[in-house]
């Protein structure tokens, strides 16, 4: 089975709140200091998803990437746990692209590389929190699409997906190729061994840009985002804090008991 | 797909739709908040408010949704979502939408929405943004402007849509009152003629598995009490279960405590889970994560017990306790249980 694993590259989700800056001016998110970018962690769990898929059923899992600085660190993560190839899709031309455009430019490249009968995405990136693009990507390459999946096992019909809701989960069956979007339920990615460590270093991340991938310009871009970005901006904090004290713990327990019952909401 | 079709620019898009859920035969609490918010829309831009259903026997709801402030309903006679293949609904509400031509079509932010709206959005060839906690007109353009929580919750961001066509967008639960209904009110109730061409749907569901909350739905409950990763292991939500016990509330987590296998997944609140807004809401051992956070912050009271001082929970709560759960709650338990029940 031939998978391609969809990733994105984000500022580290899991810092504290107070290092989290922005520039309300040019509506910018400043990267945390000192804190390399990650792979989205849900793409993360796709690239595992792929892995236990491969391990079972053979093939070849390919990373992709849309990145402006072209780097290739994203991948070689995905390499070193086990993938088997890369690339990473970088032109001044994909700058600003939406959820549209990076569909259609990873449709395109899908299409480029040909005979894949599996395509594995994040539910949602944890920068801008968007869903889209595994949807979207279905849509363009005219594929069927089971989103929030937890496992996924090979079957005569193709794949069969568990996917989770709110207060339960589903079982579908579908026809390959197909575009899975995978939620944090598959459990914990793998760490990359050393011998995966080794052996991504050693390999070749093409770098792909418009002409590669024949992407007609008009699709790309800021130009062709759907949505423009009026304010961006920190949340202002509505509450605050008392802190309920007593000379050992268990004393602020009851005081606090006392505080609850004042507030009149139980 | 991507391209504006030719004719698509001249057409004029106008009024508003709401893609709407039933449960229990009634209308669903979120499509409840929709029609409210749709209403508050439709008003300012003078154009009419319709809303689609799909079930069985859902006649009833139909009369409801028009009390709720709907001026047209579309019926379709389907199974209702979770028994369903996500296609079919995208079918439905794409054929409904290409006839209508609405400039807003509205989801919930919930299992179905999430599910659906990218790949109406895909479909139509339209643009579209999720989780929504505002929407208001642009008086100049009346385009829709929308509010939407970014970067895990730290920070907001407003859009707006700069391509033709309707405006697909998904709300999040809670974040608007569920509309008033008036027995008074007048509207059609019509129902879809046009047949689903259900032979190009590919895919099968085979299973469905609703898990049946224990007792008080979380949605429902007035007070939540919930554990995070500071809680340590499954043993000690007994006591969280004790005092959500006590309060006649319902238990919840963040993500840590189902992620490490000690609570099922159901339970989460946040950003991916569930989103209450109860009277009170007592967080234990929870850092405060803003996608946490989000799932929590419509409580009118948060409370926060933590070990650490630092924690980020303590900047968004209005009553804390510094210290160890396992001293501080047998003691909270204790003098509630003797005021609420002696």
């Amino acid at each position: 089975m031939n998978i391609i694993v969809c990733m994105k590259k984000i500022p580290d989700p899991e810092i504290p709140p107070a290092k989290f800056k922005l520039d309300v001016e040019t509506k910018r998110v400043h990267p945390p200091e000192g804190i390399p970018p990650v792979i989205n962690p849900y793409d993360e769990h796709a690239v595992e998803l792929a892995l236990r898929l491969k391990e079972k059923n053979g093939g070849k899992i390919t990373a992709l990437t849309v990145d402006e600085e072209a780097s290739p660190a994203i991948v070689k993560h995905a390499l070193s746990m086990g993938a088997d190839e890369g690339y990473v899709l970088a032109d001044a031309a994909f700058s600003g692209s939406d959820s549209f455009s990076t569909a259609y430019i990873l449709a395109q490249v899908i299409k480029k590389i040909g005979d894949i009968d599996l395509v594995l995405c994040g539910r949602q990136a944890a920068d801008w929190d968007n869903g889209l693009v595994g949807s979207l990507l279905a849509e363009n390459l005219d594929w069927p699409l089971v989103t929030m999946a937890e496992s996924i096992e090979t079957s005569d019909k193709g794949i069969e997906v568990r996917r989770m809701l709110l207060d339960g989960c589903q079982d579908f069956s579908v026809p390959l190729p197909a575009v899975v979007t995978v939620s944090s339920e598959v459990g914990k990615p793998r760490l990359p061994s050393g011998w995966g460590i080794i052996s991504a270093s050693r390999k070749e991340v093409p770098v792909w840009g418009v002409t590669d991938i024949d992407a007609d310009p008009a699709r790309i871009g800021k130009g062709a985002a759907r949505l423009e970005l009026l304010k961006l901006f920190v949340p202002p904090r509505e509450r605050h804090c008392e802190i309920v004290e007593g000379e050992t713990t268990a004393e602020a327990g009851k005081k606090l008991a006392e505080k609850l019952l004042k507030t009149g909401l139980i | 797909m991507n391209q504006i079709p030719e004719n698509n620019t001249k057409k004029e898009y106008k009024n508003v739709l709401v893609c709407g859920e039933v449960t229990d035969k009634k209308i669903s609490a979120m499509t409840s908040e929709l029609l409210c918010t749709a209403r508050e829309l439709s008003d300012n831009l003078g154009e009419s408010l319709h809303l689609t259903l799909i079930g069985r026997e859902i006649d009833e709801a139909a009369e409801q949704a028009i009390a709720l402030g709907a001026d047209t309903v579309h019926l379709a006679l389907g199974d209702p979502y979770e028994e369903s293949l996500p296609e079919f609904y995208v079918k439905v509400f794409a054929e409904v939408c290409t006839r209508l031509k609405p400039r807003i079509v509205l989801f919930g932010q919930t299992d179905m929405g999430r599910d659906i709206a990218p790949r109406l959005a895909g479909r139509l060839n339209v643009p579209v943004c999720l989780d929504c906690v505002k929407l208001d007109i642009d008086p100049e353009s009346r385009s829709i402007l929308q509010t939407k929580p970014v970067y895990g919750g730290n920070a907001i961001a407003v859009w707006k849509a700069v391509y033709p066509g309707s405006q697909i967008v998904a709300m999040r639960p809670r974040v608007a009152s569920p509309a008033e209904p008036n027995g008074a009110r007048q509207g059609e109730i019509l129902p879809l003629t046009e047949d689903v061409d259900e032979s190009e749907i590919r895919g099968e569901l085979l299973n469905t598995v609703k898990e049946k909350s224990k007792g008080i739905r979380l949605e429902d409950a007035k007070t939540v009490v919930a554990g995070g990763g500071g809680i340590g292991g499954k043993e000690g939500f007994q006591l969280i279960e004790q005092l959500a016990q006590l309060l006649r509330g319902a238990v919840g987590t963040s993500h840590v405590p189902c992620d490490e296998g000690w609570m099922p997944k159901n339970l989460e609140i946040g950003q991916t889970g569930h989103m209450v807004s109860p009277d009170v809401y007592i967080a234990v051992g929870i850092s405060g994560a803003p996608q946490h956070l989000a799932g929590c912050s419509g409580a009118k009271c948060i409370v926060a017990i933590n070990k650490d001082p630092e924690a980020h929970i303590f900047k968004e709560s209005d009553l804390g306790l510094v210290g160890d759960y396992r001293e501080a709650l047998p003691t909270l338990i204790e003098k509630l249980r003797s005021i609420l029940s002696p």
